[in-house]
């Protein structure tokens, strides 16, 4: 098996019908914003956040100080995602809220959480302490939501049998966690955290420095020191960010995930051994060292001794036969003022609306609209490139082996910290900045295509390769009626992924500043970007709400089918 | 002498979908003494693997009572344990963890698990083994760590879901046979062993007793006592006909045609549903029967010749006596002369008499009307799968779907799209 094949390969939401889940789903959403929103009026007038020092000697730590956000961020999205995933596993009624949930909060550009987040915080916390922890909740909302939805898939795909053992044996819900949920779910858990990494550190630039209006927040770290170098239009600093960003990647992969991923090899649950199982150079290193293995020498009784007082003191579950299809009333009571808030909420959001004027809402669509377009073409050049690039790199195991180091690192390079190089190039040309936002959305997402396509090339059994060699296939003849329906589904499966990628970077491609000037450009992303930035809260939860329902929309009567038509017919499985 | 451990009273599960219930088990009691070795013995879908989850309390009844040791249960069995056809192992636990979580699971302290749980490998012969991980072990080896696992524990009542089914020949005959020794040399503190098997032969080589069970609903309809001395001869003539007589009572006596077909879906009466069966299989069967002096055979030697399973040969004889090729008594089975036909006709002869055959099944004319009438005398699976539902629940109607669609290709009465799901009438069955 190529060792490319689960890069980036995201489970998808088993996706259906709209539901009434989805309607509460989003009427919840707009009532949040709006919260937020009102929240925010009572905040401080004037912010001024500190200076952003340039030196590259400042480098360290500021890059020790994104780090340190990005890691307190991972580890409320995994707590946010273990108790998601239990609550939509387990009861019926929460699952049919929760998983549109998820979708649709996917779908809600990072910026249009800045305001809610940080103006509510702020209103009632310290501003340092505000700005910090809005700072910290804007990467969870690029972190989170795929890893709660591979937990929740994982729990609910464990097999029947290992699930029926687990009860006759009478784990408790501690051994079960222990030996069943988490070892099943450890090697999906890992990809998304390595997809959720590499999100965080695409919208770090948006998660350090923003502005609402007249308040500036700012705070030292890596993604501020990139935004100011560019708003100064230096280049040299650029490069100094560009490259310890680039250097902190390299070496997290290096010393957390590779060795992650060869751990993690242990947990598959195929019944052969695989022939080519993840390696990592540091995970060898470390199991042979000694100072480590004496380090869990002395650690390993007192974790044990937790263990065995979990295993002991928590209750059975599952033992009794559970009376069935009742609920108490205590549920009804909070179901009933649950819905009561909703319909307050949203007549209060709905008032906010209402101000809007018609020719802004048209502006919306306009923007939704020019927005599609350009993910359209975003997509199609990368589907032009990557499709005989993939194929290419997929059919021949050694260009693969060549390529995976290159393309991988090219891959985790955020592509939001190219922008201000991008822009200055193209700047100039015939329609510069719509050509640098299209060109970002690609960027951005174009490996979640690669990737796929080398994984379904690489998927193509052997035997029907010969067989197109035996029948003297044409060049056509063999990409029609072999490499394109063989490719298909995961073409659909990175397409889909890219299509969610590129909507969600519409709001830092179409709205930039670069060397102290502010370019802008017709989009959703542009406005919801340019709403925040002046404050104009109104048109910040229209144009939001809008650019959900397009994305939703959109990925239900789109992708949803075309993905049917991918796993039902063109499966090589 | 001995003492009741295990009684259920009118078990039944009915499973609803919409409207309509589908009673996959009716109305089953059973009791089971200390010391006893009984067998549950039926086709697939007769509901056996329902009845041990029943059991064991892992799922709960629609109807009736489980008494456990005279106490009804309202939970999981404490004292009852399964050992799983698929094994249920932990693969990424080696295989002394995998056994040492079942005692960990009950409170034993970390020395005497380990202690346990080499003992118990060791008696199952997989010294030497104990830092295995499950990939590395082959299938017998896998379940003996099921077995391993599920003695650990030491239940009174220990379930064996078709444990060896999983397995290949050679090392499901060993086992067996390491299983009885462990039983009957009294090693092992179970006090009593019901076993789930679709496997003739393997129920009388084991058990002191068998239930043989039905499909449709999921009844009881035979207790069987086995007084044979352990251990058994297959060749032993008094094995051979035990054998003889449970294939008489599952394989039945061929009915009249109007029982034997059913009613189509909708109306009243039951309609029969379609064995899933293979053709090609089947034109096997009656070729060697048509090979056979006075094309007549013994079921139960059927199944040693032919060295197919007592579960398939028996849906292989449903169907030859569905569309009138063969006739069912004692347990014996007859080509009859139309059968013989079929038997030794060119392909594009059997192609036409199955067609005329399948054409009279009540499921295949109502089925072939659908089509006639409807508009380009085409319909979506899905409208006929609702449709089916009335008399099956979803998973069957699919399966009848399915088998529909292949006798129907087979016979160039039917043709499916399957891109489009689409069902069409062929030119020459308008």
């Amino acid at each position: 098996m190529n060792p490319l094949l689960r890069v980036f390969k995201i489970e998808l939401p088993s996706w259906r019908r709209f539901t009434w889940g989805d309607a509460v789903v989003l009427l919840g959403l707009a009532v949040l914003l709006y919260l937020g929103i009102r929240l925010g009026l009572g905040a401080p007038a004037i912010i001024k956040g500190p200076e952003i020092d340039l030196a590259p000697r400042v480098l360290p730590y500021y890059a020790g100080l994104s780090l340190g956000r990005m890691m307190w961020a991972y580890l409320l999205s995994i707590t946010f995602s273990m108790v998601f995933g239990y609550l939509a596993a387990q009861t019926r009624t929460a699952e049919k809220v929760l998983i549109p949930l998820l979708d649709v909060l996917q779908s809600v550009p990072i910026l249009s959480f800045l305001p809610v987040a940080l103006l509510s915080l702020s209103a009632i916390l310290p501003t340092a302490w505000a700005v910090e922890l809005s700072s910290i909740f804007l990467i969870v909302t690029c972190q989170a939501w795929n890893i709660a939805f591979a937990w929740y898939q994982s729990l609910t795909t464990i097999p029947r049998n290992l699930k029926q053992a687990s009860t006759i044996f009478h784990f408790n819900p501690w051994l079960r966690f222990k030996v069943l949920e988490l070892p099943f779910a450890a090697i999906g858990l890992i990809w998304n955290s390595m997809a959720s990494w590499g999100n965080g550190w695409f919208f770090l630039m948006a998660a350090e420095i923003f502005s609402v209006g007249d308040r500036n927040f700012r705070l030292p770290g890596l993604g501020a020191y990139l935004q100011e170098a560019a708003n100064r239009g230096n280049l040299e600093s650029i490069a100094w960010g560009l490259g310890a960003l680039i250097l902190i990647i390299v070496t997290l992969d290096q010393l957390v995930w590779r060795p992650l991923l060869a751990w993690s090899e242990r947990f598959t649950m195929s019944l052969v051994e695989s022939d080519n199982p993840p390696t990592s150079w540091f995970y060898n290193a470390l199991r042979n060292s000694r100072l480590l293995n004496a380090l869990l020498l002395v650690l390993r009784p007192p974790l044990a001794k937790l263990d065995e007082w979990l295993t002991q003191r928590l209750p059975i579950s599952g033992i009794k036969f559970q009376a069935r299809g009742r609920y108490s009333w205590v549920w009804y009571l909070v179901a009933t003022a649950a819905a009561l808030a909703l319909f307050y909420g949203s007549i209060l959001a709905g008032g906010m609306l209402w101000n809007l004027r018609l020719e802004q809402w048209g502006g919306i669509a306009l923007g939704v609209l020019t927005t599609l377009l350009r993910v359209m073409a975003a997509l199609l050049i990368t589907l032009g490139w990557t499709i005989p690039a993939g194929v290419a790199i997929g059919s021949n195991p050694r260009l693969a082996a060549w390529l995976q180091p290159v393309v991988q690192i090219a891959a985790s390079v955020p592509a939001t910290a190219l922008f201000p190089v991008l822009l200055l190039l193209v700047i100039g040309l015939p329609g510069g900045l719509n050509l640098a936002a299209i060109l970002l959305m690609l960027l951005g997402t174009q490996w979640y295509l690669l990737f796929n396509i080398i994984a379904g090339a690489s998927a193509i059994p052997r035997e029907l390769r010969y067989t197109a060699d035996l029948l003297k296939l044409s060049r056509w003849e063999r990409w029609r009626s072999l490499f394109l329906p063989a490719i298909f589904p995961y073409a659909i499966t990175g397409a889909i992924a890219a299509s969610g990628g590129a909507w969600n970077a519409s709001v830092v491609a179409e709205y930039a500043q670069f060397g102290g000037q502010t370019y802008q450009t017709l989009g959703v992303g542009s406005l919801i970007a340019q709403a925040t930035g002046a404050g104009d809260f109104p048109l910040l939860l229209a144009a939001t709400l809008s650019l959900i329902l397009a994305v939703v929309t959109i990925n239900r009567f789109f992708w949803q089918r075309l993905y049917r038509l991918s796993e039902e017919r063109y499966r090589l499985e | 002498m001995s003492e009741k451990l295990l009684e259920l009273k009118g078990i039944s599960q009915i499973y609803t979908s919409g409207d309509s219930k589908f009673t996959a088990i009716r109305e089953v009691d059973l009791t089971l003494q200390e010391g006893e070795f009984a067998a549950v013995m039926g086709p697939t879908g007769c509901g056996k693997s329902t009845l041990l989850r029943i059991i064991t309390g892992l799922q709960a009844p629609t109807a009736g009572q489980v008494l456990y040791r005279d106490h009804p249960l309202t939970g999981v069995n404490p004292h009852a344990t399964i050992v799983f056809q698929t094994f249920a192992l932990f693969p990424w636990l080696t295989v002394q963890e995998n056994v040492e979580v079942a005692l960990k699971a009950r409170g034993v302290p970390p020395k005497l698990r380990t202690t346990r749980a080499l003992d118990l490998l060791d008696r199952v012969g997989l010294d030497g083994f104990e830092t295995a991980y499950p990939r590395e072990l082959s299938g017998g080896m896998l379940q003996k760590v099921g077995f391993a696992r599920a003695m650990a524990v030491e239940p009174e009542l220990l379930c064996l879901d078709e444990p060896f089914s999983a397995l290949d020949v050679l090392s499901a005959e060993s086992l067996r046979g390491e299983l009885l020794e462990l039983w009957t040399g009294g090693k092992i503190p179970t006090r009593a062993i019901l076993l789930a098997t679709h496997h003739i032969e393997e129920a009388v080589f084991m058990a002191d007793r068998i239930v043989v069970m039905d499909k449709d609903p999921g009844r009881v309809i035979m207790n069987l006592k086995v007084d044979l001395p352990l251990p058994r001869n297959r060749k032993d003539p008094r094995f051979l006909n035990l054998v003889d007589r449970v294939y008489m009572v599952l394989a039945g006596h061929t009915q009249p045609e109007h029982v034997e077909l059913g009613t189509a879906p909708g109306e009243p009466g039951r309609t029969r549903a379609l064995p899933h069966i293979n053709i090609d299989d089947l034109s096997g069967l009656l070729e060697h029967l048509d090979n056979m002096p006075n094309n007549r055979a013994d079921i139960y030697a059927l199944a040693q010749e032919l060295q197919v399973n007592s579960d398939e040969l028996l849906r292989l004889i449903e169907a030859a006596e569905l569309l009138g090729f063969a006739n069912v008594a004692y347990g014996d089975i007859t080509l009859n002369p139309l059968g013989e036909t079929f038997a030794e006709a060119s392909i594009r002869s059997r192609k036409e008499i199955f067609a005329t055959r399948i054409r009279r099944l009540p499921l295949f004319k109502w089925l072939l009307g659908l089509l006639r009438a409807s508009d380009k005398k085409q319909m979506e699976w899905d409208v006929v799968q609702k449709a089916l539902e009335l008399e099956f629940h979803e998973e069957e109607a699919e399966r009848q779907l399915d088998t529909a669609i292949d006798w129907g290709r087979y016979a160039e009465l039917l043709a499916y799209d399957d891109s489009t799901q689409i069902l069409f009438l062929e030119p020459g069955a308008a």
